[in-house]
């Protein structure tokens, strides 16, 4: 499972003089209702993810961790500020950028080859080639057996392995993920992370990873972010200075982990507060 | 309903190996099945049976009645020597082919038009009214309208049985286009697909469910069309056959039109579920009951 040697983004020199792979500059982004009330997702937000860097957002529910993606993605555009990627304002989908999704987004009507091979033939590419990138792709994922299998025949676990497949099957440079693993029951979640780390350190991609759990954002990420209650913002940046490559099922039993967890769950805290109150009291 | 029905498997003595335990299985179920069949057909022969015996009796007026025996005679005599009509398969095919027609080119703009204005909100939002006040008028009050129109051939009943269709196909289809998921349809752009690629990979399987619910409905509606332009004026077909039928108080024959016409709309639905199995194949199986 470890097959990769891992990257330590940080170690690799040449990056330092390049352009961020994502930039968000004082971002805000506003909804209208449908009554014309306007509501505030996130508001001067700004991050950097580097090349090559593994960026995990973390923070409480309803802070628009989720609307950041979209504005990345191009799906959506800012209210005020800017988005760039490598350098460039976003407009429209870019195609360097892969997304994983927290719900099921495989299409159930096809196969599980006919669903890594979509982003290929999207793209323009004859069904052979895509096909055997599919089947390269699927043996990567293991699960070269279930090439002719629909959705609904596969387990979570699985399901989640054909999604990563056919992400990482159109060769993102940027991989935005929002709360990918959240359904999965906690022995697939360790099991997927390892695999998700190793399919990582091979593509060199720059990750923005989602979630509210914050061991799971420690033990994957280079550096964590920590959104306040929403209208949401960065509040603190944490360097993740654990060695790579990491055993996610061993790694949380370091010292180094349980003070980092300790550190920003302290920080993270009062914001899960603010927005539990929230809720109740609302 | 006095049993809890449950889904538990009869209870075994210790040791009862996995191979009796199934072949219990399958014996209840296959006792099962035919206790149902044992059932139906009770049922069936139980209201043929007292049908014809009330009809001789003449507890009940086998004149207005008529009984199962005579509209099979009447049914031996059409496929024999024809109707006073003319021939009977003259008939039976027109209204195939007026519902047919009337059902493949409704359901066809129904899917087109449901698609189309399904993924374009500005044109759904324009025409939604229009569409409303269109879907509230009954359709059958049109048939003397399309006999105007169309005259007392085919035109007339196809055009019936194409807006009895359209419009349940075009509901569905709309409704199918609109509860395509979001994050499978993000999840296409961002892997590359373009809007057309969107409603090719995405929108339209995912309202082919919706469609084909439509389609099962829909079929009867394409018949009905037929036979109520038929009964308003026709020179042939079944609805016809029934209006002549009526006008002789040839009761067996109404009926035998009628079993005509039942025999023709069950063979259209297995065909529709053929279709829909074979297209939708990729959908996980119905929750099946266990045969206990």
């Amino acid at each position: 499972m470890s097959g990769g040697a891992a990257l330590s983004p940080h170690a690799a020199p040449h990056m330092a003089t390049q352009t961020p792979a994502i930039e968000l500059i004082n971002v805000s982004r506003r909804f209208i209702s449908p009554e014309g009330k306007s509501f505030t997702a996130i508001r001067d937000f700004s991050i950097t993810v580097n090349r090559g860097e593994f960026v995990a957002v973390v923070g409480p529910t309803g802070c628009g961790k989720s609307t950041t993606l979209n504005l990345v993605t191009g799906l959506a555009t800012p209210s005020a500020g800017e988005v760039r990627i490598m350098g460039k304002k976003v407009s429209g989908i870019d195609p360097r950028i892969g997304f994983v999704f927290q719900a099921d987004a495989l299409f159930p009507w096809r196969n599980v080859i006919d669903n890594v091979s979509a982003g290929p033939m999207f793209r323009g590419q004859p069904k052979a080639q895509a096909y055997d990138k599919a089947r390269d792709w699927l043996k990567r994922v293991g699960l070269a057996k279930f090439e002719k299998h629909y959705p609904h025949q596969l387990s979570g676990g699985m399901r989640k392995r054909v999604a990563l497949a056919q992400t990482f099957i159109n060769g993102p440079e940027i991989l935005l993920m929002d709360e990918p693993f959240s359904a999965l029951d906690v022995q697939t979640r360790v099991v997927m992370h390892n695999e998700l780390l190793n399919l990582w350190s091979e593509s060199k991609a720059s990750v923005v990873f989602i979630t509210h759990d914050l061991e799971e954002a420690i033990g994957l990420a280079d550096r964590v972010y920590v959104l306040t209650a929403g209208p949401g913002t960065v509040k603190t940046s944490y360097e993740i200075d654990l060695p790579r490559p990491r055993n996610i099922a061993e790694i949380r039993y370091t010292p180094r982990f349980i003070e980092l967890s300790k550190q920003i769950w302290d920080d993270l805290r009062e914001e899960v507060e603010i927005s539990q109150a929230r809720q109740t009291g609302a | 309903m006095s049993k809890v029905e449950t889904l538990d498997t009869p209870r075994f003595a210790v040791g009862t190996s996995d191979r009796e335990i199934e072949a219990a299985a399958i014996r209840a179920a296959v006792n099962r099945k035919r206790r149902v069949r044992l059932w139906q057909w009770g049922l069936l022969l139980g209201f043929l049976g007292s049908w014809e015996l009330a009809s001789r009796r003449e507890w009940i007026d086998p004149f207005f009645y008529a009984m199962p025996s005579s509209i099979v005679g009447r049914l031996w005599d059409w496929l024999s020597e024809g109707t006073a009509e003319g021939s009977l398969w003259v008939h039976l095919w027109t209204t195939m082919e007026e519902s047919l027609l009337g059902f493949f080119s409704g359901a066809f703009f129904g899917i087109v038009v449901g698609i189309v204005l399904g993924r374009n909100k500005m044109a759904s939002d324009v025409v939604s009214p229009f569409i409303k006040v269109l879907n509230s008028i009954p359709r059958v009050v049109l048939a003397p309208f399309f006999v105007m129109f169309f005259g007392l051939g085919l035109g007339s009943k196809v055009a019936l049985a194409f807006v009895m269709v359209f419009f349940v196909v075009f509901a569905n289809a709309f409704q199918g286009v609109r509860e395509a998921d979001r994050a499978m349809i993000a999840n296409a752009q961002i892997l590359g697909a373009s809007p057309a690629q969107v409603t090719r990979a995405v929108v339209i399987p995912s309202a082919m469910t919706w469609i084909f619910a439509s389609l099962h409905v829909s079929f009867g509606m394409a018949i009905i069309g037929a036979i109520v332009g038929e009964y308003v004026g026709a020179k042939h077909g079944i609805g016809l056959l029934i209006e002549v039928a009526k006008g002789s108080f040839d009761t067996a024959g109404m009926f035998a039109a009628i079993v005509l016409i039942v025999i023709f709309a069950l063979s259209a639905e297995w065909v529709v579920t053929h279709i829909e199995n074979m297209l939708l194949k990729w959908r996980p199986a119905p929750f099946q009951d266990q045969g206990h």
